[in-house]
């Protein structure tokens, strides 16, 4: 009836995994009394739940991505107090929970902390970069976020139920197959990613259709924002990878649940093909996260120096080569695997080139505050702090891109260091940053500055105090992913790397502090004209928060910084434009379909893992009735009364007309005082 | 999608969203893709059976139907052709074969290799046997 499920799946005679089981419930069950309490039920429903509204969906996305940072920050802070205290000691976590925790750590931080971050940022902010009212497909849209909620949800319940993999964040195999791995841990691997992973393609499928088929009149490829671009170039990749990952998770399910022989050491398998097909996704995954930041990079340098992009036409070169390129890198992972001189010459090759491609957006970066009035606000410092972080980051990959280098780094602390150089210094800096200048324009207020710095130099010093005797040690022969040490010398470095942590874990305070201050001021940080950082793409021509069908009339582009322009015409006419002829807007209607098919595939994901069949075919079948009632939905969207839009439009009109006269008598009393 | 129609500049189409006046036209069309497909499919099974065909050029004359097999796909069920409405599914098609070819080429390229050092020892005959 229940497979392989008992109540010895419960980790009772566990305390760690235990407590926080008890403490995340009692939270969960909290939160959700709460809910029903104060009856926010049917508003969360209707206006979340269901929503095909892109910046809500946008909104979700980055709210599970930083539960799930702080959920795999936790696991962090537990890998490193071990190694801390586990110098010829045993340490306090066994073997095989440590293993579990380093698995959790690489899969949560990566799958459901990164990307739901970037693919919320992408949802919010690309439709209204591009002047339109929403994604190409937007019910599938919320299907995506859904899915990947489902994963998510598995990660999660694994450390409740069962166990989670011991494997690492990619189960390489021998070690991951039914006879090295009997237990639950990589099939609740393989499930979330594999729900997560069709999530994931789905929102990719998405993006690409949305940026290539719908842009407002004029909006042509060359005039479309440097982020526009990134998130155009990271969905084609997602597009073009995502398959590999969901082929190769589905061979290594057949080796564990059927008895084939894809990766196995015995009749004809090979383990080599697993690593080989993991990176050939796993590569193109890093720059699907990495450019994307890179395009909030690009609008934050621009807008907060006053300028223009610099080399923007060669920016979109870069980012197109970086998109084509890292898919020819892959081997560069596995350099030590035992391939001839000529394969690991040419990956070591390649993997240099594509620093080329990086280089040439830093120097457009830096050019691009060159001249500028540059304005060190909260996102600028992140910005800043990239730069350097990055840099250095990109620079021991350029070293470990050398095979004979690498052969003596290979899975060290080295590697462990660079690689956290470049997806914190990169990725979570970036949508720190993001986060914090499109803020306004998902709630209507800005982010209170002080904690925000207070978090941007915790985090900084703190990523480079953590991370550098890392580096230290991966040079001194520290392998990675070690329970215990045995080397008394590397306990100094590992005592200043724990303290690093702490330093992380009071920026992760304020970053929190932050946010309740900002909510409980938020009157006194209200962005009134929603335009709150003399911003120069279209998403800042809406008002904050954006009504529901962002532009009441589409806009009309022409040429590259379309707000801008719109903008300096006002400013230099002393006017806005005429009013334009409202019209009834269609918008889609909301649909629960996303939430149902999660549902059901979570419960199928849970059932494959436990080896309960019946309820496996039961959330099949389910999911497919669910989808079958929402073909046969008649009525797909509503109409927006033209009223209606033009009394939500004219107090957008009516605030930026006030923000053009506080301008206009600010420059009177200004060159009063030079008169006199 | 009725609001594409508001967005778009009526140039780039997406397969299926044609124009939908020349309905009779695409049945046409779809027909003789039928046909053509039919012959091919037909003519590959010819090919293993018939002794008309030298027997090592089989394999090549297989892999040579099945490409045109797919150029007619491509162009009467999929409808990707070279007219000025089709750039964007053209450069899908090539990015698409650019990735797919990368891939297989590329492990082919690595497991070989691999596979090579992994035999050094073994004499050259068995090893030829290995490989085969």
């Amino acid at each position: 009836m229940f497979g392989k499920l008992s109540w010895s799946a419960i980790p009772l005679s566990e305390p760690i995994p235990l407590i926080t089981s008890i403490v995340v419930l009692l939270a969960l069950f909290g939160t959700l009394a709460l809910i029903t309490v104060k009856g926010w039920w049917p508003y969360l429903w209707q206006e979340w739940i269901t929503s095909v509204d892109h910046k809500r969906i946008g909104v979700m996305y980055c709210v599970l991505g930083l539960m799930m940072l702080i959920r795999g920050f936790s696991d962090a802070i537990l890998m490193r107090t071990q190694q801390a205290v586990a110098i010829n000691a045993p340490g306090y976590l066994p073997p095989e929970h440590y293993d579990q925790i380093f698995s959790a750590h690489g899969t949560i931080m990566i799958f459901f902390g990164a990307m739901p971050l970037i693919i919320g940022v992408i949802n919010f902010v690309v439709p209204l970069q591009l002047g339109v009212r929403d994604v190409a497909f937007p019910t599938f849209n919320n299907v995506s976020f859904w899915l990947t909620a489902s994963g998510a949800l598995l990660v999660n319940v694994s450390l409740f139920i069962g166990e989670f993999a011991r494997t690492g964040w990619l189960p390489y195999p021998p070690l991951s197959e039914a006879t090295y791995s009997p237990g639950v841990g990589v099939d609740y691997y393989l499930w979330a990613i594999q729900i997560s992973g069709i999530g994931t393609l789905i929102t990719g499928i998405n993006f690409v259709t949305t940026i290539l088929k719908m842009r407002c009149p004029g909006m042509t490829y060359l005039r479309m924002p440097m982020f526009t671009w990134t998130a155009f170039a990271a969905s084609l990749l997602i597009v073009a990878v995502f398959p590999i990952l969901t082929a190769t998770l589905a061979m290594l399910s057949l080796d564990r649940y059927f008895g084939f022989h894809f990766f196995t050491n015995d009749r004809g398998g090979n383990a080599m093909m697993f690593m080989n097909l993991i990176w050939a996704w796993g590569h193109p995954e890093v720059y699907i996260l990495v450019l994307p930041a890179f395009g909030i990079f690009s609008e934050i340098f621009s807008t907060f120096s006053g300028k223009p992009l610099f080399g923007y036409r060669s920016m979109v070169a870069a980012t197109l080569f970086i998109c084509v390129v890292s898919l020819m890198v892959w081997l560069h992972h596995f350099f030590t695997m035992g391939a001839g001189a000529a394969v690991n010459t040419a990956f070591g090759i390649s993997t240099s080139v594509i620093a080329v491609g990086t280089g040439v957006k830093v120097f457009n970066w830096i050019f691009t505050m060159y001249g500028g009035r540059v304005r060190m606000s909260v996102p600028m410092l992140w910005s800043l702090g990239f730069i350097f972080t990055f840099v250095i980051g990109g620079m021991t990959g350029v070293l470990l891109a050398v095979p004979p280098a690498d052969f003596l780094t290979h899975n060290s602390m080295f590697l462990v260091a660079h690689f956290h150089n470049v997806i914190v210094g990169g990725v979570i800096f970036g949508l720190f940053a993001g986060l914090i200048y499109w803020f306004p324009k998902a709630f209507g207020f800005r982010l209170h500055e002080g904690w925000g710095k207070a978090a941007f130099w915790f985090a900084f010093f703190g990523f480079w105090v953590t991370f550098a005797p890392l580096y230290v040690l991966g040079l001194e022969g520290m392998t990675r992913r070690l329970q215990h040490v045995n080397i008394p010398e590397w306990r100094p470095w590992l005592l200043i790397s724990l303290f690093g942590v702490a330093l992380i874990a009071i920026s992760v305070a304020c970053q929190i502090t932050q946010l309740v201050v900002s909510i409980r001021d938020r009157d006194k940080l209200r962005d009134d004209t929603g335009d709150p950082w003399d911003g120069r793409s279209l998403e800042w021509a809406t008002p904050s928060p954006a009504p529901f069908f962002n532009f009441a009339v589409l806009p009309s582009v022409e040429g590259e910084d379309a707000y801008w322009r719109i903008k300096e015409k006002a400013i230099e006419t002393q006017r806005l434009g005429p009013e334009p002829h409202y019209e009834p807007i269609d918008m889609p209607l909301n649909s629960p379909v996303g939430f149902f098919t999660a549902f059901f595939a979570s419960a199928t994901g849970f059932a494959l893992i436990w080896h309960i069949w019946w309820l496996a075919w039961a959330g099949i079948v389910g999911a497919f009735i669910g989808f079958v009632i929402f073909a046969w939905r008649d009525v797909h969207e509503y109409e927006v009364p033209a009223e209606k839009v033009a009394v939500i439009d004219r107090a957008r009109r009516a605030a930026r007309q006030a923000a053009l006269a506080r301008m206009e008598a600010r420059r009177e009393a200004l060159d009063g005082g030079v008169a006199s | 999608m009725s609001q594409a129609d508001d967005y778009d500049h009526g140039r780039d189409l997406a397969p299926g969203d044609e124009p939908e006046e020349s309905a009779g036209h695409w049945v046409r069309n779809y027909l003789i893709g039928l046909g053509f497909a039919s012959v091919l499919t037909a003519a590959s099974f010819w090919a293993v059976g018939a002794q008309l065909i030298w027997g090592p050029a089989i394999p090549v004359a297989i892999i040579v139907l099945a490409i045109a097999q797919m150029g007619v796909h491509l162009v009467f069920f999929l409808h990707v052709t070279t007219g000025p409405d089709n750039t964007n599914n053209v450069l899908a098609l090539a990015f698409g074969l650019l990735v797919v070819f990368l891939l297989i080429a590329g492990s082919v390229w690595i497991m070989g290799h691999l596979n090579q050092r992994m035999m050094q020892p073994m004499p050259m005959s068995q090893m030829l046997d290995m490989q085969r």
